[in-house]
């Protein structure tokens, strides 16, 4: 037993997926970093919202159109509350963390030049490092990377290193989603800050789990994604500085987004609508703030304390196994584990798993830089949500001994 | 034996499993008895495409027949290859390619396979076809 503030069995009966079965077993469902579960709370929001006031938001006249921007806008003030910004107005609504960083990348198209450097770290999400070489092919700037040690930890030494006058933008996750490390964002800003960079948080993975404090970290830009943190997929945030926000030019063009349209010349509508351009998913924009309402309504210290316990048991039994091996062994980590047994293929443990009910991720998870670093070809991935159980952690590893003597 | 023949055989065999782990245990059976490719032919040129694991298919002519060595890095791969080893190898070029892939879904293989894989599977199998029609076009 773990002991915890959270009444686990009352909080998995908000959740209709963890009742099915699957492959003829209850669902073990492990994969939270890919997606998180969605609670019934926020599911009635989305059913709600199209059954009583379905319309489109901002321009209309109508009570319906009012009902819908007020419930679209009170989520965006949820949202900046949640992340302590300073305004309402730097949380723009996008469809999710993939777009968060493009809208950036694509604004950051005027203002870099030829020779110019982008930082970033060794163990991004490839949507965190795409992005930024399609950047730099269209501006002659130069991407560097922060490296890492066999921890899984960013090594801040050969970061002040790499840090200059011709820095003009770092970009690095808060958590990393294939090894579950918790950067020291804090410091990572701060130095950014001191040459006068700019700088961007992915904070998809650490949304779900840790408290974020805009204001304090001082970030230019954070992106998290609505499906990790229990509400809908489609929805996300891109979180930027107001004095950041104006500077970089709009990402797309279209109605919601204008001040005012001739042939000869449009001006651009103010802040958020900016880049938020055409009818946005309103619905998933709703139910995003009710999916950060029910986390709060628990309170992330006590979701965070209590997955730790998961991370630790968890850590605990599978290291027991032999031959096993754990990827990123970070002294600051959530709720992920990165493994593989020896001379077996993750895939094969995957599919196996799978037929026993137990769903988790296995491949390069988006990271194929980190894949290459420890030099194989993928790993599979447990991801814990607060919503698992001990039990559950047990079902895993009775599976990988299962799949590891079948396979052996 | 035709190809056909080799299927229902396969067909047969499968039946008598009563429940997923027979046969992911006969395929990774299967996968471990796999006759391995040669290492020359392990090159990129051979991989399959759209497999999630690493997948090397080689194929040459042995007077009229087509015959396939393979290999993966993942066991339950390298049975799903030996299967399909077995139905497509040392025929002729002409008979692969009109082949029916039916007995797949019969022995319920794709069924009991994850997403990924099935398209492994269909990658694999138009693999195998796209060889044939090469050596056909040889042979003609």
């Amino acid at each position: 037993m773990i002991e915890t503030k959270l009444n686990i069995e009352t909080i998995r009966k908000d959740f209709p997926i963890l009742s099915r079965k699957v492959n003829g077993y209850p669902l073990v469902y492990l994969d939270n970093a890919a997606t998180s579960q969605t609670p019934k709370q926020v599911i009635d929001v989305i059913v709600d919202y199209y059954s009583r006031y379905n319309a489109n938001i901002h321009r209309g006249i109508h009570s319906l159109s009012q009902e819908a921007t007020d419930a679209f806008e009170n989520s965006r003030s949820t949202i900046q509350k949640h992340l302590n910004a300073k305004y309402p107005h730097e949380v723009i609504f996008t469809s999710g963390t993939t777009h968060s960083i493009n809208i950036v990348a694509n604004g950051f198209s005027s203002i870099l030049k030829k020779g110019d450097e982008i930082l970033v770290s060794a163990m991004e999400h490839h949507s965190n490092i795409v992005p930024w070489q399609m950047l730099c092919e269209r501006t002659g700037a130069i991407l560097k990377v922060i490296p890492m040690n066999h921890q899984g930890e960013l090594l801040l030494s050969s970061f002040e290193v790499l840090l200059s006058s011709r820095t003009k933008l770092v970009v690095c996750n808060h958590v990393s989603n294939a090894l579950g490390t918790i950067n020291p964002i804090k410091q990572i800003i701060d130095l950014s800050h001191q040459f006068g960079a700019a700088i961007l948080i992915d904070g998809a993975q650490a949304a779900p789990h840790l408290t974020v404090d805009i204001q304090e970290l001082e970030a230019d830009f954070y992106t998290l994604s609505g499906h990790k943190i229990c509400g809908p997929t489609g929805i996300g945030v891109l979180y930027g500085k107001e004095a950041w926000l104006n500077k970089l030019p709009p990402y797309q063009g279209g109605g919601e987004m204008i001040s005012e349209v001739t042939f000869e010349k449009t001006t651009y509508a103010d802040l958020p609508h900016k880049f938020e351009a055409g009818t946005p998913n309103i619905a998933g924009g709703i139910a995003l703030g009710a999916a950060i309402d029910y986390i709060n309504g628990f309170g992330l210290h006590y979701i965070a304390a209590y997955e730790h316990e998961l991370l630790s048991y968890a850590t605990k039994k599978l290291s027991a196994i032999e031959g096993l091996e754990i990827y990123g062994q970070a002294s600051e980590k959530t709720s992920v584990i990165s493994f593989n047994i020896k001379g077996i293929h993750p895939y094969d443990i995957g599919s196996i798993l799978d037929k026993l009910g137990i769903a988790v991720r296995t491949g390069h998870h988006c990271a194929q830089p980190i894949m290459d670093y420890y030099n194989i070809s993928g790993t599979i991935r447990a991801s814990f949500c607060f919503y698992n159980t001990l039990d559950e952690v047990d079902r895993l590893v009775e599976g990988v001994l299962k799949a590891k003597s079948m396979l052996s | 034996m035709q190809i056909k023949d080799i299927q229902e055989e396969i067909i047969e065999e499968f039946s008598m499993f009563e429940d997923w782990m027979q046969r992911y245990e006969y395929m990774i059976e299967l996968g471990k008895s796999l006759p391995l490719i040669e290492e020359q032919y392990k090159t990129d040129d051979n991989i399959i495409k759209g497999c999630q694991s690493k997948v090397w298919v080689h194929a040459e002519l042995e007077a009229d027949k087509l015959v396939f060595t393979a290999d993966s890095d993942a066991i339950i791969t390298k049975g799903i290859i030996a299967i399909l080893i077995r139905v497509f190898s040392h025929q002729k070029p002409a008979d692969i390619i009109k082949a029916d892939t039916n007995f797949i879904d019969e022995i319920g293989l794709k069924e009991h396979l994850s997403p990924t894989r099935a398209n492994g599977l269909v990658s694999m199998i138009k693999q195998l076809k796209l060889y044939a029609i090469a050596y056909q076009t040889q042979l003609n």
